[in-house]
């Protein structure tokens, strides 16, 4: 494009040239279908083959029975990892959607640009933040010296979910619309009850949406259950402060490594629980965040 | 006049709610934001007291060493010498793999979603890829050792080896197709959908009177895509490179699934290998010596240090990005 245009010559000359540039870009536009068709294959190949290894597995005795004690035999269920995974999961939303939403308060109703950029820059490295790293730090702070528990498990699924919560909750409280505000503090309203009485409560919506994806994320996560939740006994427990929980991404690694095929057969089965889980989190959550914006922005 | 409250007619107990509400707001959310840069200081703290007898015993040289003897019992030569160099060197190479799988794939995506999908298409189609992120890497994981390796073993290395056997690093496929090119494969999916994302985003931001443009002056479709929208978004399309390679960094699951969990290191991409992220996974719950705890630690700070320079990498480059908004995008 760089090549300046000759004023004598016709643009679209129609000789060998032209036809050669048209099959070069039917080509790469092929190409770029193709990558797409490719992404959205691997798509399918991954939950259809979830779907149809696990579906075998599926029985309301694997949801609600615990694991057998024995090594690599068949029968059981995954009901005690069901339970742990929603008790750390349950614990960790509670202590970060409070922090997320106050962070993301701070950010749009109070900072100025200078107080704002370390703490948009430390959500950001957080969010970059391996979560190999944070589980290893969790396991120095809380693991290294006492014992693996729920709650260090809990603890570290928070530290990964505050810059998710906090960045949903910013954009929602963002799309709150100026004038709301005005109108409130024209009414002599002041300022936190601006914020908690009206501005909090517009973008509700959006916040729950943005609690959704955030636990989808957080259910999924194995390297944290890994080091700070995965010593523990087959029953069903909810003692997340002094015991380490089963818990199902733990379920699905260890049994993914055995060479038993019982286990690899509890590992399809509570695959598919997680993902089922997961996909329908993040689902609903688009539909929810469409209806959302298009609520908020008009 | 009396009908009119003046400000200071409001109910006392009211304007004492005003202000200490006002400060207790103010103050919990200012709280909660020191806390995120607090538990960055935290983390960075806690994982490098956690490596310091590590980092003393085997200074820089950690780096590039690759024993790794967590041999307890005394006598054994070279017991409790620890050093990250295969580590390092699989957690390099698996990165590598993916982004040269999902670098290209991603940005042709992009370039699909943004430009040449038909509306409809598009609204479909975007969405599922961004679902592939939310697929979590434990099930990518038992996917990769279930299903695709065997496809790996018995087909596609074999084929890679039968036609660039001459070059090293294409060697004799693996045994069970678990090895560094395994994981790497599976890592690209993982990093795909985020630099698929970002880059039809960054598309879409191209002004379209430059587009249009380029195809008024007889350009065809493929040219205006080169020659503007790539040329225009070439910083952009490095930001999302590097945040790829941020999640193929510190990828622990997968790659502690599919890499086969390997102690030599070799340039073979159908050997087995190991990562930081994966040693990491593999043994920090059961260490054999205070040594190795720390020894490990030491990884955990290199990985650490490595997401820390990607990502402020990343800021710089959107930052300059943002700066120049006008003449860039």
């Amino acid at each position: 494009m760089s090549v300046p245009l000759d004023p004598a010559r016709p643009l679209t000359a129609a000789g060998g040239n032209l036809r050669r540039r048209r099959r070069v870009d039917q080509m790469m536009r092929g190409v770029a279908t193709a990558a797409a068709v490719v992404a959205v294959a691997i798509l399918v190949i991954v939950i259809v083959t979830v779907a149809s290894n696990g579906a075998s597995q599926l029985s309301i005795g694997f949801l609600t029975k615990d694991p057998t004690a024995e090594l690599g035999a068949a029968g059981g269920g995954i009901a005690s990892a069901i339970v742990g995974s929603a008790m750390i999961v349950a614990v960790a939303t509670a202590m970060a959607l409070p922090i997320g939403v106050l962070i993301a308060i701070y950010l749009t109703e109070f900072s100025k640009p200078r107080t704002a950029r370390p703490i948009r820059l430390a959500l950001d490295l957080l969010n970059g933040m391996p979560s190999i790293v944070i589980a290893v730090f969790v396991y120095g702070l809380l693991v290294e010296g006492h014992q693996q528990t729920g709650f260090a498990a809990s603890f570290a699924l928070a530290i990964i979910m505050v810059p998710l919560l906090a960045r949903t909750t910013q954009e929602m409280l963002r799309l709150v619309p100026q004038e709301l505000r005005d109108a409130s503090h024209a009414l002599g309203i002041n300022r936190w009850r601006t914020i908690v009485g009206i501005v909090l409560p517009s973008a509700l919506g959006g916040i729950l949406t943005g609690t959704v994806l955030a636990v989808a994320r957080a259910a999924g996560e194995t390297a944290p259950m890994l080091l700070l939740s995965s010593i523990f006994g087959v029953g069903t427990t909810i003692n997340v402060f002094g015991t380490a929980l089963p818990n199902i991404p733990y379920t699905i690694f260890s049994d993914s490594e055995s060479s038993f095929p019982a286990d690899h057969a509890r590992a399809w089965g509570a695959a598919l629980v997680l993902i089922a889980f997961i996909l329908v989190g993040n689902l609903t959550a688009r539909a929810m965040l469409a209806r959302q914006r298009r609520i908020m922005s008009r | 006049m009396s009908a009119m409250p003046a400000a200071t007619g409001l109910p006392t107990r009211r304007r004492l709610g005003d202000r200490l509400g006002d400060r207790l707001l103010f103050g919990l959310a200012i709280l909660a934001s020191l806390t995120a840069v607090v538990v960055i200081a935290l983390i960075i703290y806690k994982l490098i007291s956690g490596a310091s007898a590590s980092i003393s015993t085997f200074g820089l040289g950690f780096l590039w060493h690759s024993t790794w003897n967590p041999a307890s019992s005394a006598g054994v030569a070279d017991a409790n010498v620890f050093g990250a160099g295969t580590l390092i060197f699989g957690t390099v190479v698996t990165s590598a793999i993916s982004l040269l799988i999902a670098v290209p794939l991603g940005v042709a995506i992009g370039v699909y979603l943004s430009l040449l999908a038909p509306g409809r298409v598009g609204a479909v189609i975007g969405p599922l890829v961004e679902l592939l992120a939310a697929i979590p890497s434990v099930i990518l994981g038992l996917w990769g050792i279930i299903i695709l390796a065997p496809v790996m073993r018995s087909t596609i290395e074999p084929a890679l080896h039968g036609a660039f056997g001459f070059i090293p690093i294409f060697g004799m496929p693996s045994a069970t197709g678990l090895g560094v090119f395994t994981a790497g494969v599976v890592l690209a999916i993982m990093v795909l959908p985020i630099i698929a994302s970002i880059s039809r985003d960054l598309f879409l931001s191209v002004p379209r009177e430059l587009k249009d443009g380029a195809l008024a002056l007889g350009a065809t479709r493929w040219e205006m895509i080169r020659g503007v929208v790539l040329d225009s978004t070439r910083p952009g399309l490095a930001a999302a490179t590097i945040l790829g390679l941020s999640r193929a960094l510190g990828e622990a699951i997968a790659v502690t699934q599919l890499m086969g969990a390997g102690s030599v290191l070799s340039g073979n991409l159908f050997n087995t290998g190991d990562s930081l992220a994966s040693r990491l996974a593999e043994q920090v719950t059961n260490p054999q010596s205070s040594q190795q705890l720390a020894a490990l630690f030491y990884c955990a700070v290199i990985l650490l240090a490595m997401e820390l320079v990607v990502n402020l990498a990343a800021q710089l480059i959107v930052r300059h990005f943002e700066r120049n908004q006008g003449v860039l995008r």
